[in-house]
């Protein structure tokens, strides 16, 4: 008679109850090969390996040429494809609402009977650190004044008759409190429903065609009601070998972008200097502390980190919402969602837009960025959020994150705002990007010790993306096996590493956002298709 | 001497496992043992199953396919770890107190590279850390 039991002691929920398992002749590892003890898929591993090795030995040998190229490349598809992005935001924000309140809701992920594996607290730590991480480190200050003083300054209009200011919408030029909400909304906007929507969507796919439908934990599986069984072929070989991509270069510019902020708060510091050699050791050092966390596992190293990342992010949001202009900002959390409600659709107006520099350079950017980033957090999200109804679970992906922007947002930026405005202290508007936290910081008691907590936590969020991506690349690379050798995590992690290396030498900010934006725009052709996968794969199942 | 066997299975490996199995019944024949399979399995799809109830009724079948000792009934239990690649270590010594079992038998494989650089023996770890008696047959 078989006793089964999960690993931290409590009873594997048996039956699961009934869930529609999709049949299929094929045998999760049957394309895989077993290389030096490896176990990899053929031939996704391959290819995704090799053009990832290319790629770093080409940046690195054209270095001084190939960063106008990542430019231009960032630039033809952002201001091409703008209204594409933001059309595919939107869709997926109604296709998550759609979920919560249609009767698709009542599907359990895992099956009927399934029960939870983790509780809300580590679920929502995990999901939070991989979903947003060092992002909002290093825009949390950066993009409320950034949109505050563009709308301030209003609408400047060129000898084209095109726009050349970067206000979103009309702007609210002379106006400080029409600036102050316009810029909220704008920040929020970019931190809010559409990007978790973009993960939610993501996540709930692969959660549903691995654990309702028994197909492996791949990004082909969503596809498998389009495809069929030809999605063990080159169909599936080509989304799963760009979503290898999508997450790579995605985690690479987060890399990138930390390692810049951790250099700054270094420097503000310690006095290490600001360049691309602190830069290369700063992403070595931390690459191999995400080593580390990669052979501790899943319980043992990202759930710990993304714990510690969001206590830490309490004890600092904290911190400065009492430390700093604490009535002020708690009036502003009504005031800015209010903003963030009546400016929603405007924002998300995909034609027709005449603020071109903030829709194309900020708008479409992120939502490139956050599309090339939801493999990796949707399958991360979808590995843990066993056992939830989709009801449950879209809600969750979708409103306590946002909620927690909304309030993140507000502290970071409401308090430098409230600087520039109330105080005259313009020493974060006037700083560099990845300075301007510190700047707020300087104007706050403890600020030495504030500091150090941020570049703590810029760090562990670092450590802790950089291991939770090996772990879902390696998942793609091994055909959706989760128990493949951890040697094969050990070198994505590395490469993760090199990667961000290659790109910051090769053209620094620019080209790790250019890669970004490159691996996001086909993914999210692929995603706008998964919608409708999701959708027939749900009204399949069957429901509590 | 000993009681209770538990013994390790990849389900999907079997083909390597002949020696341990063999020598886990030889053993449980001399001693009058009845054997306890184990297996760990991910909460994920996996080559075997589809989930980790299917799992644990396959483990089931062939625990009931292999003989027992005269008198002694075999059973199985499984184990479904969040990350098996890492936590095989820790589920198994669990397994190892919770079945009761005094001597464990393991199949292991010859180190291949990976192994030689990373370490993944999951038999000498069990060595090392198990209060139990352990049978390594490669």
């Amino acid at each position: 008679m078989t006793d089964s039991s999960s690993s931290d002691g409590e009873a594997i929920p048996a039956p699961e109850g009934p869930a529609n398992i999709i049949e299929t002749d094929y045998e999760i590892g049957q394309n895989n090969v077993q290389p030096f003890g490896l176990d990899i898929h053929n031939p996704v591993f391959a290819i995704s390996g090799l053009s990832v090795v290319a790629f770093v030995i080409i940046t690195l040998a054209f270095q001084n040429s190939i960063g106008p190229v990542f430019t231009s490349l960032r630039d033809f598809l952002t201001s091409t494809f703008d209204w594409f992005f933001l059309l595919a935001g939107n869709i997926f924000v109604l296709v998550c609402l759609a979920l919560i309140v249609t009767p698709l809701g009542k599907v359990r992920i895992g099956g009927r009977d399934a029960t939870p594996d983790y509780g809300y607290a580590g679920w929502f730590a995990m999901l939070f650190a991989a979903g947003m991480g060092i992002g909002l480190m290093f825009y949390g200050v950066s993009e409320p004044i950034s949109h505050y003083s563009t709308s301030f300054g209003g609408i400047a209009v060129g000898e084209n008759g095109m726009r050349t200011d970067w206000a979103p919408l009309g702007g609210a030029e002379g106006d400080e409190a029409a600036a102050h909400a316009l810029g909220m909304a704008a920040t929020i906007f970019h931190w809010g429903l559409h990007p978790w929507a973009i993960y939610a969507v993501v996540a709930l796919s692969l959660a549903l065609f691995a654990y309702n439908k028994g197909l492996p934990l791949t990004v082909r599986s969503m596809f498998y009601p389009i495809f069929g069984e030809r999605v063990w072929g080159w169909p599936g070989h080509v989304i799963d070998i760009l979503a290898v991509f999508a997450t790579l270069f995605g985690l690479a510019t987060s890399l990138g972008v930390g390692a810049q902020q951790a250099n700054a708060g270094l420097n503000y510091l310690f006095g290490i200097e600001i360049g691309t050699t602190s830069q290369i050791v700063l992403i070595a050092l931390i690459t191999g502390a995400a080593l580390v966390s990669v052979l501790r596992g899943l319980d043992g190293g990202v759930k710990v980190l993304s714990e510690v990342n969001l206590i830490m992010a309490a004890v600092l949001v904290l911190f400065i919402l009492f430390a700093g202009p604490t009535t002020t900002l708690f009036g502003d959390l009504a005031e800015n969602i209010g903003a963030y409600a009546t400016e929603l659709v405007p924002l998300s107006n995909p034609f027709g837009r005449e603020d071109t520099n903030f829709s194309q350079g900020w708008t479409a950017f992120y939502w490139a960025w956050w599309i090339s980033w939801s493999p990796f957090v949707g399958m991360f999200i979808a590995r843990v959020s066993r056992g939830r109804t989709v009801r449950e679970f879209v809600t969750c992906v979708l409103i306590i994150p946002t909620a927690v922007s909304i309030l993140w947002m507000t502290v970071l930026g409401g308090t430098a705002l409230d600087q520039l405005i109330h105080q005259g202290f313009t020493g974060a508007q006037d700083a560099a990007l990845e300075l301007k936290l510190f700047e707020m910081l300087t104007q706050l008691p403890w600020t030495w010790i504030a500091s150090l907590l941020s570049i703590v936590l810029v760090i562990v969020f670092f450590v802790t993306s950089s291991d939770s991506g090996s772990l879902v690349i390696d998942t793609i690379t091994a055909g959706g096996k989760v128990d493949a050798p951890v040697a094969q995590r050990v070198f994505w992690a590395t490469f993760e590493g090199l990667v961000a290396i290659a790109l910051l030498i090769g053209g620094g900010l620019g080209a790790l956002q250019a890669m970004a934006v490159s691996t996001g725009f086909p993914f999210a052709i692929v995603l706008l298709i998964a919608c409708y996968a999701l959708i027939k794969g749900l009204m399949d199942e069957p429901r509590q | 001497m000993f009681s209770r066997i538990m013994v390790p299975v990849d389900l999907s490996h079997l083909d390597q496992l002949d020696k341990a199995l063999t020598t886990s019944e030889d053993l449980a024949r001399t001693f009058g043992a009845e054997i306890v399979y184990v297996s760990v399995t991910a909460e994920t799809p996996t080559a075997i199953a589809h989930n980790p109830t299917e799992f644990a009724q396959k483990l089931d079948a062939f625990a009931a396919s292999r003989p027992a000792a005269p008198g002694k009934t075999n059973s199985a239990k499984s184990y479904t770890a969040h990350d098996p690649a890492i936590d095989m270590d820790k589920t198994l010594l669990k397994a190892i107190e919770e079945t009761g079992a005094d001597l464990v038998v393991m199949g292991t494989h010859k180190p291949g590279i990976a192994d030689r650089f990373w370490g993944s023996h999951h038999g000498s770890d069990l060595a090392s850390h198990s209060g139990v008696s352990v049978f390594l047959v490669r």
